[in-house]
């Protein structure tokens, strides 16, 4: 019986390459498409994510699901390869806390760290860092977050492990450091040197020139706001 | 027996959130201990528990604590407890209709909520505003789920989304008194209306829903110190 998979995304969406990154583990087939998510939304995304209007959405079979992480968990319990979450449903609840307070604690915090005007970046830092610290200490010396094989967290946290490296980048400014975050660096590099990670993250170069891009905009703006 | 099997439910008496793991438990006919917190002073048993959130709503099961978010404890407790009542559907994609949906409640609607019951003035009209828009889209997204728009609900085939929409609107009378607005309208959404009847007319709701009274004077009371009160349920 063959499957039809689609998954519609963005090329520098941390979100849409969460999906294709649990597919990709489980060795799943699918064919991907590129919304144009600034200037125009297909009417095919419209149609299966009419909520939110966002992707990524996974196209199973004709029925569309959307929202990463609820896609996530249906990957998860569609296609049972390479499992992301523990069979015992204590260890469950605690992925998905730390999934949870990846997703949505630290992501904006180090979002808005990384883009926040000067007058309030310290406090914005402030709070980023206590985030990391906390995400750090639920590796607990493992090599993933899903121990010996990456899990649910490390595909949520997969901003931290790449977005994040290239927005310090171009802004110049270190929230994640060796010094400071010792174990969760050392995730970084663990988890980028997957292969199957490899494969799913966008190029390089291209994502650091759209965050250059995008620091240009930003201090253009200031500017303009202070004359 | 000692600390086998033992469960144990951190909670406040007005949290939505504790409300709804409390209903799971009953439901699934799970012996368990109900101890309330006080917000002003939280236990240390609490904050040892829930060091990364430290608020209420804390299931304790076998000495091992799960926190933050109730949705975590609600699939937990279908997971361990696995009896005629599934708060969850077997199959994958009616599952992940029944995430989408409960995290919308959760994370959209819910959230605006709160800003509604924070704010004054400009600010809660905007919050006013965007809140029935998202109901619209609820009971819009409903409709797949009660095809025959006519919510028949019994204490048999109470779900995880039937739990977290009513835990999040269930009170809406409360809160319509309170606050002078309309918020669940018979005409503008009559399908989340008729839905939330429905859920408030079962013994075991009514059983554990505090008196009305009750709740709108800790309504106005929250209103007072809002900002304190969202941060620690």
């Amino acid at each position: 019986m063959s499957e039809e998979v689609k998954v519609f995304g963005f090329w520098c969406s941390p979100f849409s390459r969460r999906v294709e990154l649990a597919l990709k583990l489980k060795g799943v087939q699918y064919e991907y498409i590129e919304e144009d998510v600034f200037k125009n939304k297909s009417p095919l995304l419209l149609k299966y994510n009419p909520v939110h209007k966002k992707i990524p959405v996974l196209l199973h079979n004709g029925k569309p699901i959307a929202e990463s992480l609820v896609i996530l968990e249906y990957i998860e319990e569609t296609w049972k390869a390479n499992p992301i979450l523990p069979e015992d449903p204590y260890e469950k609840a605690m992925v998905r806390f730390w999934t949870k307070f990846a997703d949505e604690k630290c992501l904006p915090a180090l979002w808005k760290a990384g883009w926040s005007p000067e007058n309030e970046r310290e406090k914005a830092v402030d709070e980023a860092c206590e985030c990391l610290k906390t995400l750090e200490s639920a590796l607990k010396g493992k090599r993933f977050f899903g121990g010996e094989t990456v899990g649910l967290v490390d595909i949520a946290a997969n901003f931290i492990a790449f977005w994040l490296r290239l927005i310090q980048e171009a802004t110049g400014q270190e929230l994640l450091s060796a010094e400071k975050f010792p174990d969760l660096f050392k995730w970084t590099d663990e988890f980028g040197s997957c292969s199957v990670v490899k494969e799913s993250l966008p190029p390089r170069d291209k994502l650091l020139a759209f965050f250059k891009a995008r620091v240009a905009e930003a201090m253009d703006a200031q500017t303009n706001a202070s004359k | 027996m000692g600390e086998e099997n033992k469960v144990i439910l951190h909670g406040m008496w007005a949290s939505p959130f504790s409300k709804r793991v409390e209903l799971a438990l009953r439901l699934k006919g799970v012996p368990f201990e109900y101890k309330e917190e006080d917000l002003r002073n939280k236990s240390s048993q609490l904050l040892h528990y829930n060091p990364v959130y430290k608020k209420v709503t804390v299931l304790v099961h076998n000495g091992r604590p799960i926190a933050e978010s109730s949705l975590i404890i609600l699939e937990y407790i279908d997971e361990t407890w696995k009896n005629s009542l599934q708060l969850l559907p077997e199959d994958p994609y009616k599952r992940a209709k029944v995430r989408f949906w409960t995290s919308f409640i959760e994370q959209q609607l819910f959230q605006t909520m709160i800003t509604v019951i924070k704010t004054d003035g400009e600010a809660q009209e905007k919050a006013i505003k965007e809140v029935l828009e998202k109901l619209e889209m609820l009971e819009e997204g409903m409709k797949e789920f009660f095809p025959d728009r006519n919510p028949s609900i019994d204490s048999e085939n109470l779900g995880l989304l039937d739990l977290v929409f009513f835990s999040s609107f269930g009170l809406h009378k409360v809160r319509e008194e309170v606050l002078g607005i309309q918020i669940i309208d018979p005409e503008k959404t009559p399908l989340l209306f008729s839905w939330v009847k429905a859920i408030n007319q079962l013994p075991l709701v009514k059983e554990l829903t505090p008196p009305h009274d009750k709740l709108v004077a800790f309504l106005k009371f929250i209103r007072e110190c809002s900002q304190v009160f969202f941060n620690l349920v």
